[in-house]
C-alpha cells in the first residue's frame, strides 16, 4: 500500500500532527501492521520535499511531533491521481502450490496430501478471520472479507485441482 | 485415493476417557451406500460431539449429501453404522426414525423447503404441531424464533412473497423451533449472494450456540465452510477427517 498517499488522503480532511496521522492511519488501514513513527516522518518528510504536504503550524517544544501538516493544492492533484489510476492485477500465475503439486505427481508422492493439508491451513486461517468479522466494527468485517474473498479462491483452485489430480498425473509423467 | 487413515471407531473410543463432553453425539462409522450400481459412500466415517459445528466439504457428487442423510436417519445405509446417543439409528424403524427426527433434529435445506399454501409464521409452527403442541403455544414460539433470526415481521407472508435470504431464515426458525440436539443444513447459503449469505450463518451460529446444538453442515463454499469448528472432506465416497488424524487442525479446531 502506499503510505504516501495514503497519509495525503488523512489529511485531505484537515491538518494533523504527525502523531495524529500515525493514529489515524493504524486505526482505518493499520490492521495488523500499525506504521512506525520512522515511517511516518520519513514520510512526511518526502511529501514536504516534494511540495504535497506543508508546515502549516509548529506548537513551541520543537521536534517533528510539534509540527502541524496540511496538503497542498499538489497533494490534492497527487492523491486524485492515485484514485483515478486502477492498481495493476495481480497476474497470480507464479504459484508454488501449483509447483509442490507437480513435483509430488512427479516423484510419485501423495498429491492429495500437498492439497489435504493445504485446505485446512487455509480454512484456520478463515475461521481465524470469520471470528474477527464476527467481533469486529464494519471496517474489520470489509477488510477481513477482502482477505477470505482471496483465500476462497486459493481454495477454490484447489478442489478443483484434486477433482483433476489423475488427469494431471498422467500428463506429468508422461 | 483418499482412504489411508479413516477415523476408525478406534480413535473415538481412545478420544472419550479425556471428557465427557468430547463423547461423539452423533457418529456414523464406515457407511457404504449406493443407488443402484453406482456407490454414494464407500466406507464414510463421521463424528460430531455435542454443539460441534461441522463442515461436510468436498466436490458435487463426492456423497457429503447421503452422507448427511444417512446421518440424519433420513436414508439408511447398506452397511454400517450411525448412532445418536449410542442408539444405532440405522437399526430403527422409519415410524421410530421419523421421531427422532421430529424431536431431536432440525433441517436447512438449499430451497423449497417452505410450504407456499401456509405463512411463515404457520411454517414455523408446523414442527410443534407435528409434534403435538396446540395451535396457539406453538405459534407463540413459532413468533418468539422469527423474533430471534430477526424476521418477525414476515410472520403473516406467505414463502412466495419474500426474498430467498428472508426465506433462509424463516426455514432456519422452523429447523430450531423445536430444540433440536443436531441442525443439518444442506447448502444453506446455496442459492443467496454473499451478503445474505453472512446473515444466514450468522444466524445460524448464532442460534446454535445459544442452544448448544451441534450443527452439520454440508457445503462447497469455503467462506461458509469457515463457520465450522472443523471439516471432514468427502471424495469419492469417503471421508478425511484431518483433525481427527491428529493433523494440522487438531489444536484450533476446538476452539470457539
Amino acid at each position: 500500500m502506499s503510505i504516501g498517499h495514503t497519509l495525503l488522503g488523512l489529511l485531505e480532511g484537515g491538518p494533523r500532527h504527525g502523531y495524529d496521522l500515525k493514529r489515524a492511519y493504524d486505526e482505518r488501514f493499520g490492521q495488523d501492521r500499525p506504521l512506525h513513527y520512522g515511517q511516518v516522518y520519513s514520510t512526511l518528510s518526502r511529501l514536504l520535499r516534494n511540495g504535497l504536504v506543508e508546515v502549516e503550524g509548529v506548537e513551541p517544544g520543537g521536534g517533528p511531533e510539534r509540527k502541524r501538516y496540511a496538503i497542498t493544492d499538489a497533494g490534492i492533484t497527487d492523491v486524485e491521481q492515485w484514485l483515478g489510476t486502477p492498481e495493476n492485477p495481480e497476474p497470480y500465475l507464479h504459484n508454488t502450490l501449483y509447483a509442490k503439486v507437480v513435483l509430488a505427481l512427479m516423484s510419485g508422492r501423495a498429491a492429495t496430501e500437498v492439497l489435504d493439508s493445504q485446505r485446512s491451513a487455509h480454512l484456520r486461517l478463515m475461521r481465524e478471520l470469520t471470528r474477527r468479522k464476527a467481533g469486529g466494527d464494519l471496517a474489520d468485517q470489509l477488510v477481513c472479507d477482502h482477505a477470505l474473498f482471496h483465500l476462497e479462491a486459493d481454495l477454490r483452485w484447489l478442489e478443483l485441482t484434486a477433482a483433476r489430480l489423475d488427469q494431471l498425473a498422467a500428463e506429468v509423467r508422461r | 485415493m483418499t482412504s489411508a487413515t479413516h477415523p476408525a471407531a478406534g480413535t473415538h473410543e481412545s478420544e472419550k476417557p479425556e471428557e465427557d463432553d468430547a463423547a461423539p453425539l452423533l457418529e456414523a462409522v464406515g457407511l457404504r451406500k449406493s443407488f443402484g450400481p453406482t456407490p454414494a459412500l464407500a466406507g464414510a466415517s463421521v463424528s460430531v460431539r455435542p454443539g460441534e459445528i461441522i463442515a461436510l466439504m468436498g466436490p458435487s457428487g463426492s456423497g457429503k449429501s447421503t452422507l448427511l442423510h444417512c446421518l440424519a436417519g433420513i436414508l439408511v445405509p447398506d452397511a454400517g453404522v450411525v448412532r445418536y446417543r449410542g442408539t444405532e439409528i440405522s437399526a430403527l424403524s422409519e415410524t421410530r426414525r421419523s421421531a427422532l427426527r421430529r424431536s431431536e433434529f432440525g433441517f436447512v435445506f438449499q430451497f423449497g423447503q417452505l410450504v407456499p399454501e401456509l405463512s411463515c409464521l404457520e411454517n414455523v409452527a408446523l414442527p410443534s404441531r407435528l409434534g403435538g403442541m396446540d395451535r396457539r403455544a406453538a405459534e407463540r414460539r413459532a413468533r418468539e424464533w422469527l423474533d430471534r433470526l430477526e424476521v418477525a415481521d414476515l410472520a403473516g407472508k406467505r414463502p412466495g412473497e419474500i426474498s430467498g435470504g428472508q426465506g433462509q431464515r424463516v426455514a432456519m426458525a422452523r429447523a430450531l423451533v423445536t430444540g433440536p440436539r443436531v441442525v443439518f443444513a444442506d447448502e444453506p447459503t446455496g442459492a443467496l449472494d454473499s451478503l445474505n449469505g453472512e446473515h444466514v450463518m450468522r444466524s445460524l451460529v448464532a442460534a446454535a450456540a445459544e442452544t448448544g446444538a451441534a450443527v452439520v453442515l454440508v457445503t462447497h463454499e469455503p467462506r461458509v465452510a469457515a463457520y465450522s469448528d472443523r471439516e471432514v472432506v468427502v471424495r469419492d465416497g469417503r471421508t478425511r477427517d484431518l483433525s481427527a488424524e491428529g493433523g494440522a487442525t487438531g489444536g484450533a479446531a476446538r476452539e470457539r
